[in-house]
């Protein structure tokens, strides 16, 4: 086990993917040279070279398209998007042909290939550059949707993305790159897409959180304790396909939900989860599920104001309070 | 500063370029203009007969067919309800992807838009296959998952049948691009329309294929209409070649409507791929006969317009060289032209027959590696 960042544990996925696999190659904007916008590509031109590292021009439709036509016929591409906010020039290529390629072309035309990169709100940089994505890329069936919240998850799920044989639209988050954890040092070390962690076992209400308020949900579950709630938090890791069973198998024994997400409230990822549960586990439900996501308004710059729109501890504590009728 | 620099957009068997404008369509049709233009379209093409054997001649010609009579079936097919949603017909255009793909390896890659019928035919696809899949039969080349807009086969190197304008560019850009990170000599074909070229991807492609020289080969089939909208009233610089100067790529122009010239352009294009991994922009001027789709009430251009494009019909202009050539008579050719028939009707049979896909099929291909949650977390 080595202490690392997120940052790190990211690079160490790269790196040892690439060295694995000559399919394998990354580009991107600013990854090669700049060493990237955020250092996740550190050292690695130096250490693979231009033809498997490569500097784009600002064309994110181009080459996101490049890559989709290069899974085609045999490569392995990492694309990345220095931000998710980019990605939306992209969508056409994204959705109308990675996510359908295979369908459309009768199982002909797999797409390995990996679109990933940092999402969700980062510090005050308004509106275009700080919003949640994750949604919008869930709703199509074809693509496998990942947002890992420690550094071995962000390790493990990003290694098994580069393994998979479908387009693994893989969201990291801006604020969360310095986070440190403990992830193990063996190279072949992964984690399964598709299958949730327990962060944290408890009894009172289950927290379903993801990315960002994975630590989040943490650190109210901690608070929630000290005023006599036990939480389970639950982090579901890839958001398509979602492992319910283990979020319904929680909801079981606590009979209350709290939904965290950095989503929009309207067609999040938290408003399919309900769903889910109430199809699964109504007759289990001692309480209406209560959801906890940013407000419902374009991220604004002023600090204040952005604090308000992003969900907080004591929102997660007054949504688990509110669904325990401790108040 | 600059790498190398792009050739001047030249003009493969284009002399004719300005006749053939469609700035100001004909009010009425001047009979004998038209006879001049084809006789001296026929001349054009009778020098570029050498190199070409016989044998490969007539296939040219017996491809070129193939794709009529097809396109035909399709439409009565189409009228009969045995064909859905949309069917875009190549009929006018069979030079292009004929003599394009003539030049080409088996191993080269072919994309196309949703007019691609034709390019799937040319590319060695079967009848049966595409008839299939545009009945949306289990026998079909994409098991009648595609239709008539996703043509796919991945052993021809086939790889579609795109149906978002220009979509299908930065695609073949990457299989190109792939060759040339495998260290391959292939070169892909990449087929669109005119009207893709106001798209972001066309210039997206172009520049990333110029600055990292990859080996695709842009083949733009200008037929004039972006389904009505005719390409003065679409676009600012309308010499589409032109536009390959911006991003230093060679381009040409080149006669649609004249299978050889065609087939030349793209040869050369295809050895400066495979020799010096470098991309082309071909501007191929032809025309469509048929509306955009099935369903084009055609309002948009004059049936004089029409009539001035089939006296140039690319089949009957080679059919009538292949005469004075002596290459084949005309029994030859109605000997071609029954087995052609035979061989729609026998895909028209094999379509109508083969049985629809299994309700199975709905849930199958959406991913190569599907993921069972309960199965993995016991892992």
């Amino acid at each position: 086990m080595s202490t690392i960042t997120i940052r790190e544990a990211l690079n160490q996925a790269i790196r040892e993917e690439l060295a694995r696999d000559e399919s394998v190659f990354i580009m991107g904007e600013e990854v090669a040279a700049y060493d990237g916008a955020y250092k996740v590509t550190k050292g690695l031109l130096h250490e693979f070279g231009p033809k498997r590292v490569i500097d784009t021009p600002i064309t994110e439709l181009g080459f996101a398209g490049l890559g989709v036509g290069a899974a085609m016929v045999g490569l392995r591409p990492i694309v990345e998007f220095m931000t998710f906010n980019f990605s939306i020039l992209a969508t056409d290529q994204i959705i109308n042909s990675a996510a359908k390629m295979l369908y459309m072309s009768g199982g002909q035309f797999k797409i390995p290939i990996v679109f990933r990169g940092p999402g969700g709100s980062a510090f005050q940089v308004s509106s275009q550059h700080s919003q949640a994505l994750e949604s919008w890329y869930a709703y199509f069936p074809g693509l496998k949707v990942v947002m890992p919240s420690t550094p071995a998850d962000a390790k493990g799920l990003l290694k098994s993305a580069i393994r998979d044989d479908d387009p693994v639209i893989f969201i990291e988050q801006e604020r969360m790159y310095g986070i440190k954890g403990e992830v193990p040092d063996d190279p072949d070390f992964t984690i399964p897409l598709g299958v949730a962690d327990i962060k944290r076992e408890g009894t009172d209400v289950t927290i379903v959180a993801r990315s960002l308020m994975v630590p989040v949900a943490l650190k109210a579950a901690d608070e929630l304790e000290k005023q006599g709630v036990s939480c389970e938090v639950i982090d579901p890791r890839t958001i398509r396909p979602l492992d319910i069973d283990t979020i319904v198998e929680s909801v079981k024994k606590t009979n209350r939900v709290v939904l965290a997400e950095e989503s929009h409230p309207i067609c999040g990822v938290n408003a399919e989860i309900s769903m889910q549960i109430m199809e699964r586990a109504f007759d289990y439900l001692d309480a209406p599920i209560k959801r906890v996501s940013s407000a419902d308004v374009p991220m604004p710059y002023a600090k204040n104001l952005e604090d308000l729109a992003v969900p907080d501890v004591n929102k997660i504590v007054a949504a688990v309070r509110e669904v325990a009728y401790l108040d | 500063m600059s790498k190398q620099t792009a050739a001047p957009p030249s003009r493969a068997g284009a002399e004719e370029q300005s006749s053939t404008s469609v700035i100001d369509p004909p009010a009425e049709i001047d009979r004998q203009q038209l006879t001049r233009e084809r006789d001296e379209a026929k001349k054009r093409q009778k020098d570029r007969f050498t190199g070409l054997n016989k044998e490969e001649l007539i296939n040219l010609y017996r491809q070129m067919l193939l794709i009529r009579r097809f396109e035909e079936k399709s439409a009565e097919a189409y009228v009969a309800g045995k064909i859905g949603g949309f069917c875009h017909l190549y009929i006018g255009q069979e030079a292009v992807a004929v003599g394009a793909i003539s030049a080409i390896r088996k191993d080269d890659y072919v994309f196309a838009s949703y007019r691609e019928h034709g390019h799937a035919l040319a590319k060695g696809m079967s009848a049966r296959s595409i008839m299939a899949e545009l009945f949306g039969k289990a026998t079909g080349c994409s098991k009648g998952k595609g239709g008539s807009m996703h043509m796919f086969d991945k052993e021809l190197g086939f790889l579609g049948g795109h149906a978002i304008v220009g979509g299908q560019i930065p695609l073949a850009t990457g299989a190109a691009f792939a060759s040339m990170y495998q260290g391959t000599d292939q070169v892909t074909l990449c087929f669109f329309g005119e009207a893709a070229v106001n798209q972001g991807a066309f210039h997206e492609s172009l520049n990333m294929a110029q600055l990292w020289k990859i080996p695709c080969i842009y083949i733009c089939e200008n037929n004039q209409y972006g389904m009505g909208t005719s390409l003065e009233r679409a676009m600012s610089l309308r010499d589409i070649a032109q536009k390959g100067c911006a991003y230093e790529v060679a381009s040409e122009f080149v006669d649609g409507m004249d299978v050889l010239a065609v087939r030349e352009a793209v040869m050369h294009a295809v050895e400066r791929g495979r020799k010096e991994s470098l991309p082309t922009l071909l501007e191929i001027r032809t025309y469509r006969f048929m509306g955009h789709s099935m369903s084009d009430p055609g309002k948009y251009r004059t049936r004089a317009e029409i009539e001035k494009y089939q006296e140039r019909d690319p089949i009957k202009l080679f059919s009538a060289s292949l005469l004075e050539q002596t290459i084949i008579d005309d029994k030859g050719l109605e000997e071609i032209d029954k087995k052609v028939r035979e061989e729609v009707e026998d895909a028209f049979r094999f379509a109508d027959e083969s049985p629809l896909p299994d309700p199975e099929e709905l849930y199958t291909d959406i991913y190569a590696n599907p993921i069972d949650p309960s199965r993995d977390r016991n892992r």
